[in-house]
């Protein structure tokens, strides 16, 4: 059995313009330990995906379909039953450690809180503990750091202390949304680095979920990716990365710019897909290169091609190419 | 040779910082965003400018067309000296000089229509242009960049990231500049639309002849863009030349970090891969280390790097270090292709 199933996940948005259909029918399994990247441009859904799964959501946002957690649904749990999962077996890790941070709390009363609540812990050992995790996730002199407010740490420290806060209870699953993007380079690469080190210190299954497939390809063994609110493609990340199948996948890779070879940096054309309204056909054929009658009409199937691959496409790059 | 078309001489770039409890007759303190910036650009080439945040990269484009009062000397096509040119003497060179900037909803004004958004700089560089020339030449610019002359009465909420720069692009281009300055330009778009907009300023720039200087802290960007690269932090120069120089071999250790810090789309190369890490934090700008900069954070640094700033030390390129060399770490992924 997989630590995390989703089955037929669906989200939606009431707006003053119609539903905006965020997320349609993703279906995915997490097993114990893996790290899984879920990969998807603006307006993919990715994001949305993981507030649903931990009750997140704004008000105006409705998940349906199946998510199990170790066999036992969540979806939708009333709030006082969700708390007891979230930060304590799934905790989660946002983009923009400065608004997720309560910039009126001291560090070591936000870790505390968390600590006292889940594991009935003093507020006294509650902030030990917050200290020997802050120096795990390597704040220099942690011990008298703790007592200082977000506001005195810089962008790189202040996502330190967020996965320090996320870590605090070892939770089974850590959900990372965009743990990086708001950071510097440098600042990045030292923070994948040591995300990685904790990881495979913990134990924990990982999702992380980003835009850039640079940080996927360092980080996760599996990925997904998503396009309008669906599962284009899904692969270990080897194979993926070196034959791409999707057409999507292909032209995504192809665009990217990169360091360490001359790119041709080949665009994508076309414009990004409208969410508002039920989708009809696969979200990407206005832009694909291969498209045919039946991709508007139709969404693929996720179907399974090869060792734990699979795909939604009606004409596959292999199909185009023999 | 013929004079570059933009030259910069130790270009400085001041802020005073006064906080509200500074008594009025104290100086205050001085944040020094630009730190003597000296580089020649020549016609029809690229320069990018790149670093992280807190470099001075966006500081140093705005210097260059005086939207920032700055010292030292901007020599414009080898006769102008436009720093201390007024605002009226200024006027004159705005038209050869755009810029395009990062967010590209944020630098289009939500009241007014696309038409009258590219019109503007005509309005304000060709007052004596006639309605329907100026009609013309917006229509003819708004193909070039790639929108539908249809779409000419619409406002920027109804267009997407993506065609947002590209209503930017032909606003800077309706007045035929030479130099266009790209302020972080594809930092705000996702990868597909990115290719695009590259792809759009490339065709241009072949199509019109332009010099281009692009900023971006995206350094694979960077290596696709430019023809020479100038590397920024802290308000100093840490090491500039030829692109293909500075990414395949590169000498100063901060460029080092930076290269082995971007994720490559490639799992193998990641793997193989190991990170030049810096020490600690980006020091306060406003108290900036002596010396050379980097020191506080460079494994390299020695007690000399505490007491004297570098000088450029390589031919053909500058690298601003007293300790410049290869890392060998880094050549395996530079070089794997």
């Amino acid at each position: 059995m997989a630590l995390l199933d989703v089955r037929d996940l669906n989200v939606r948005f009431a707006t003053q313009e119609g539903a905006v259909h965020a997320v349609n029918g993703v279906s995915f399994a997490l097993e114990a330990g893996e790290t899984l990247g879920i990969v998807g441009e603006s307006g993919s859904g990715k994001s949305q995906l993981a507030f649903s799964i931990l009750g997140l959501l704004a008000a105006n946002g409705r998940a349906s379909g199946s998510v199990a957690f170790e066999g036992r649904e969540i979806l939708n749990l009333p709030e006082a039953q969700l708390n007891k999962i979230r930060a304590d077996r799934i905790a989660m890790v946002f983009q923009d450690p400065m608004t997720a941070l309560n910039p009126y709390m001291r560090i070591s009363d936000q870790m505390a809180e968390t600590l006292m609540q889940h594991k009935g812990l003093s507020k006294r050992d509650a902030v030990a503990q917050a200290v020997v995790m802050l120096d795990a996730v390597k704040i220099p002199d942690a011990k008298n750091r703790v007592r200082l407010f977000p506001h005195e740490f810089s962008g790189g420290m202040r996502q330190r202390v967020m996965i320090a806060m996320a870590l605090l209870c070892k939770p089974d699953v850590l959900i990372a949304d965009e743990p990086t993007t708001a950071l510097d380079v440098t600042v990045q690469a030292q923070i994948m680095d040591l995300l990685g080190e904790l990881r495979r210190e913990l134990g924990m299954a990982t999702v992380l979920i980003t835009h850039d497939l640079g940080v996927v390809a360092g980080f996760c063994e599996r990925a997904i990716v998503m396009y309008g609110g669906q599962v284009m493609e899904q692969s270990p990340i080897d194979p993926l990365f070196a034959q791409p199948t999707h057409p999507y996948t292909r032209g995504l890779l192809a665009a990217l710019p990169r360091l360490d070879a001359n790119s041709t940096m080949t665009p994508i054309r076309g414009n990004p897909p409208n969410m508002t309204g039920a989708p009809t056909g696969c979200p990407f054929c206005p832009r694909c290169d291969f498209v045919e009658d039946i991709c508007a009409v139709k969404m693929p199937p996720l179907t399974t091609f090869a060792a734990g691959r699979a795909r939604a496409c009606h004409r596959p790059i292999e199909e185009v190419a023999a | 040779m013929s004079a570059p078309l933009i030259e910069a001489r130790d270009l400085r770039v001041t802020f005073d910082i006064r906080r509200a409890s500074d008594l009025p007759w104290t100086t205050p303190p001085q944040l020094r965003a630009v730190n003597g910036v000296s580089f020649a650009l020549e016609e029809g080439k690229t320069l990018g400018i790149v670093g992280e945040s807190g470099c001075g990269k966006s500081t140093l484009a705005r210097a260059l067309i005086r939207m920032l009062p700055a010292e030292g000397q901007v020599i414009w096509q080898g006769e102008t000296d436009l720093v201390p040119l007024g605002p009226r003497a200024m006027l004159k060179h705005r038209a050869d000089i755009q810029m395009i900037f990062q967010d590209p909803l944020a630098s289009l004004d939500p009241r007014m229509t696309v038409g009258e958004i590219i019109a503007e700089p005509l309005r304000t560089h060709r007052p004596k242009m006639g309605r329907k020339e100026r009609r013309e030449k917006v229509r003819a610019v708004m193909e070039k960049v790639g929108l539908l002359p249809n779409q000419i009465n619409r406002y920027p909420h109804e267009f997407s990231g993506g065609q947002c720069q590209r209503i930017g692009i032909a606003r800077a281009l309706v007045v035929e500049p030479k130099l266009l300055i790209c302020d972080e330009p594809v930092s705000a778009l996702d990868v597909s639309i990115q290719a695009q907009v590259i792809a759009l300023l490339e065709d241009l720039r072949r199509d019109l002849g332009l010099t281009i200087i692009f900023i971006a802290h995206d350094l694979s960007v960077g290596r696709h863009v430019c023809d020479e690269v100038m590397v920024r932090y802290l308000g100093a120069m840490m090491e500039a030349g030829p692109t293909e120089k500075l990414f395949t071999a590169p000498q100063h250790p901060y460029t080092q970090a930076l290269l082995s810090a971007v994720p490559i789309p490639d799992p193998v190369v990641e793997r193989a891969k190991k990170l030049i890490a810096l020490e600690g934090d980006l020091p306060s700008p406003l108290n900036p280390p002596s010396g050379c900069p980097l020191r506080t954070r460079c494994a390299r640094a020695t007690e000399i790097c505490a007491t004297t700033p570098p000088t450029a030390t390589i031919e053909g390129r500058e690298v601003f270090c007293h300790h410049p060399g290869p890392a060998p770490e880094l050549q395996a992924i530079l070089e794997h292709d």
